[in-house]
């Protein structure tokens, strides 16, 4: 496929993602800070979020699991996620994750677990897109071109 | 005795009168032949050349003798002595011999005496045969003088008339001619006028039809003809003389026209038009025409036909110039009245726009004010409906003086380097508004090779993106709206619509491709053609209430046009949304115009200070992602940063070096603040104090109070984007403080 029409795949693809809500606005603060200095910072802070979040849901279902919740400690996991998927900009994760954590604050077992479901549903879905996009990304810088830089106002 | 004397007798006795008669002759003989020798001798004397002196003096002895003999023989007649006896033989003996060698000698001289008298004949006739040919020569020479300088004559003129009658006259006086004629042929073609003559003032329009056998024979040769003096062209004074009337010689003149004269040939004489040339000699002359004469008559002809065809050139030029000169004239005035018609639609424009204008200012200003008051529904309603006709017609005067303009090529480009980045940014933030309303998303990808200056007109590059992009967000009810742009190369152009439009790279020079691509209501493919027409509005289109005159694409078109682009709309048709694209070319800024436009990093609108080189900052933040994402926001701004995920190794690594540190205080496990107050108390030097940015879930007064309580200097709220941190540091190194609402 040719590079021009990789590329304008890629903004499509993008753009979808965000009208989606799948990812707002501080993702392109990240690849803003992208530079010939840093050329993989994206995909380097997205492989960090990745991992914590995948120790975060796990630590958050194993407590969910045990027999005396502590909400305290899940809140403060959700907390966590809440942050790196802000800084990321999952925003539908980061939506869950508040969700979340009004009911811990309530110590909603019950609601809590399927809040749990809910964040991890979003966080496979973001992962998915991320990868896939990191993906055409790498076709095209494999085909010569550049990735364009994306502007979005809402 | 008689004694014996010695004297001889004569043979017979003397008859008296016949002695008589013979001693007279023989006297007269002797005398006669004394003489002769003296007259040759005198006569030869007189004369320079005799050749033959030795004969004539034999000759002379001879004719001596023979008078001496017949003197002698006088006294013979009586008795003699014998004394004269032999005195007269002796003689007689003499004679004899010098009138045989005589005779001998003149066997030789006789035939060469023949001989020079022949000789003398020959030379006299070869002296009269080169008299004679003398006698021509010096007539051709003449003749070609008279040619000459007939010629001459003909040729320093280049008005007809003069030539022919120069003609005339210079043969009539060459050769001495009574009358001399020009018949030229009419219009026609079909009859002979006579036109010129020698000796009539005025030639009355006498014809004779051309077809005339004997002007048939003149015309098919290029001799001159001798023709009969009773023809009707040679007929031309009334019979005055009883006599002959005397010889009369006709010759053709071709008539050359201009497109006889063939670039690299000779003009041929495939014209039919002739003229006739007729001259006479004096009657009761008899005369004849020499050959000479002929050839000096045919030689004229010649002459008379170049140089007519050279007054013919010589006309068609001038008239050609004269029409020239009309017609520049003419030209000359049309263009003066265009321009003062420019100049006062110009002016009109001029005052039209600026007494239209104000009026319209007026109307729109108060009728805004008239918004901002107290009113009922329906004055807001009216108010409201006011306002937009007039901005409506604000927008329709601009449209029509600014088409105007452009129509007549009076509206140049304003040039100059500019940031082409931000230029994007400016259509999108004018274009946020409405986009929003009608919840529309926008994007706008920018390709990374985009250059970020660029020269140009920047006002109506702008112009003519914010166009676009309206007529895309006007006509999309929903959906979305792509802005991309890109630097065009060839290759990209092969697969869109533009197929006539070609790239010229250039070092300088780079073309700007905008692509617009919406998912409105499109177009239906008939109606693409008159879209870029002005004043020009699709059915579709008028019925929709949409607002526009209908000159926004005409005046992109024209924009684009003396931006050397192309622009051109794709729709799969009604429903199915719409692709604008537009090429523009533009200039590469050179490097050093870069250098003195301030520094502008990827990343564009920058307040206050922008360089943060080195500067040393410390991130305390306990969640890995955001601790990394702040310190690569940081480290792209330029500044040196230690990150740390706790408390401790923040109180650890904070050194007097560090001029800001980070602080996250929404973290449930870290007091944040404890830490502020521990790191203010690290540092006892005021100077040495870094200043400390708390990073908050929020902003609300509580966390200000408590920020500020503890001697933190600034509080963001997380997360952060590249342009405020930048901002935040700005702020917050120059006044030291930072609680702005954020």
């Amino acid at each position: 496929m040719e590079v021009g029409q990789m590329q304008s795949r890629l903004a499509d693809y993008t753009k979808s993602l965000f009208m989606e809500g799948i990812l707002d606005a501080q993702f392109l603060q990240l690849q803003q800070l992208q530079d010939e200095s840093n050329p993989d910072f994206v995909v380097e802070v997205v492989s960090l979020f990745f991992d914590d979040s995948e120790k975060l849901l796990n630590d958050i279902a194993r407590a969910l699991d045990q027999q005396c919740v502590d909400f305290k400690k899940i809140d403060a996991h959700v907390h966590q996620l809440k942050g790196s998927s802000s800084s990321v900009g999952a925003q539908r994760v980061k939506n869950a994750c508040v969700a979340f954590r009004n009911f811990c604050e309530e110590q909603n077992a019950e609601e809590s677990r399927r809040c749990l479901q809910q964040v991890k549903q979003e966080y496979y879905l973001v992962k998915n897109k991320l990868e896939t996009l990191f993906t055409l990304e790498q076709q095209i810088v494999a085909a010569g071109g550049s990735v364009p830089m994306i502007e979005l106002s809402f | 005795m008689m004694e014996s004397c010695n004297c001889i007798e004569p043979q017979w006795p003397a008859d008296e009168l016949l002695m008589k008669y013979q001693y007279i002759s023989d006297f007269f003989i002797a005398l006669a032949y004394f003489s002769i020798p003296l007259e040759l001798i005198y006569f030869v004397k007189k004369s320079a050349v005799f050749p033959y002196r030795w004969v004539l003096v034999q000759f002379g002895a001879f004719i001596v003798l023979c008078g001496a003999t017949h003197l002698i023989n006088l006294w013979t007649f009586t008795t003699h002595s014998r004394t004269v006896a032999i005195v007269m033989t002796a003689a007689k003996v003499l004679t004899a011999v010098v009138s045989c060698a005589t005779a001998l000698m003149l066997v030789h001289i006789i035939p060469d005496l023949l001989s020079v008298k022949t000789r003398e004949v020959f030379l006299k006739n070869k002296a009269a045969e080169l008299d004679r040919e003398m006698g021509l020569i010096r007539t051709q020479e003449e003749t070609g003088r008279h040619v000459r300088m007939l010629t001459h004559e003909i040729r320093s003129t280049l008005d007809r008339h003069t030539i022919l009658k120069t003609t005339l006259v210079e043969l009539g006086r060459t050769l001495a001619l009574e009358e001399c004629a020009l018949w030229m042929p009419t219009r026609t073609g079909l009859e002979l006028q006579l036109s010129y003559t020698l000796r009539q003032q005025n030639p009355v329009g006498h014809s004779v039809p051309i077809h005339l056998p004997v002007i048939n024979q003149v015309f098919s040769s290029n001799r001159a003809v001798k023709i009969s003096p009773n023809c009707p062209v040679a007929r031309l004074r009334p019979l005055a003389g009883k006599h002959m009337p005397g010889e009369v010689v006709a010759v053709r003149v071709p008539l050359l026209h201009l497109s006889n004269f063939q670039i690299n040939d000779w003009p041929e004489l495939s014209t039919k038009r002739y003229a006739l040339m007729v001259l006479m000699l004096p009657s009761d002359s008899a005369r004849q025409w020499h050959v000479h004469e002929l050839e000096l008559v045919e030689v004229v002809a010649d002459q008379v036909a170049v140089a007519l065809s050279h007054a013919a050139i010589l006309e068609e030029s001038m008239r050609a110039r004269d029409l020239l000169m009309e017609q520049n004239v003419a030209l000359d005035l049309a263009r003066r009245e265009a321009e003062t018609a420019i100049r006062a639609r110009n002016d009109f424009l001029a005052v039209m726009n600026h007494e239209m204008r104000t009026p319209m200012h007026a109307i729109i200003a108060l009728s805004s004010l008239l918004q901002e008051t107290e009113l009922t529904p329906e004055q807001r309603l009216m108010v409201e409906t006011i306002l937009k006709s007039s901005n409506l017609l604000a927008t329709l005067i601009n449209d029509v003086l600014d088409l105007s303009r452009l129509e007549d090529g009076s509206l140049q480009l304003d040039i100059g380097t500019f940031n082409l980045h931000s230029v994007f940014k400016e259509v999108l933030n004018l274009i946020k508004p409405v986009a929003s309303v009608k919840k529309l998303l926008v994007t706008l990808t920018l390709a990374q090779d985009l250059p970020v200056y660029a020269v140009g007109d920047e006002k109506r590059l702008m112009q003519t993106i914010l166009n676009v992009v309206g007529n895309a967000v006007k006509f999309s009810k929903e959906g979305s709206i792509s802005i991309t742009a890109f630097v065009a190369k060839s290759e990209s152009l092969r697969d869109s619509r533009a197929q006539d439009f070609f790239l010229v790279p250039s070092d300088n020079h780079f073309y700007l491709r905008v692509q617009v691509k919406d998912t409105g209501s499109g177009i239906s493919p008939q109606d693409i053609p008159k879209l870029f027409t002005k004043f020009s509005q699709t059915q579709s289109q008028a019925t929709t209430n949409s607002g526009g005159s209908g000159l926004g694409l005409a005046i992109c078109k024209r924009f684009v046009n003396l931006m050397e682009g192309h622009i051109w709309l794709e729709s799969e048709g009604l429903g199915k949304g719409c692709i604008a694209t537009f090429i523009v070319k533009l200039g590469i800024p050179e490097q050093s115009n870069e250098s003195k436009l301030p520094f502008v990093p990827k990343v564009p609108a920058n307040h206050g200070q922008t360089n943060f080189l080195g500067l040393k900052v410390l991130v305390m933040d306990d969640n890995g992602v955001s601790r990394t994402v702040t310190k690569g926001l940081l480290m792209h701004l330029g500044c040196d940063v230690t990150s740390v995920s706790s408390s401790e190794e923040c109180l650890r690594a904070v050194s007097h070096e560090h001029q800001v540190v980070f602080v996250d205080v929404c973290a449930p496990g870290i007091d944040g603040y404890e830490l502020a107050v521990g790191i203010r108390e690290k540092f006892s030097k005021r100077h040495e104090k870094p200043l400390i940015v708390a990073l908050a879930g929020n902003t609300d007064k509580v966390t200000k109070e408590n920020c500020m309580r503890v001697g933190i200097n600034g509080v963001i709220l997380k997360p952060v984007s590249v342009d405020k941190m930048r901002s935040i540091l700005s702020e917050l190194l120059e006044h030291r403080v930072l609680y702005e609402a954020i």
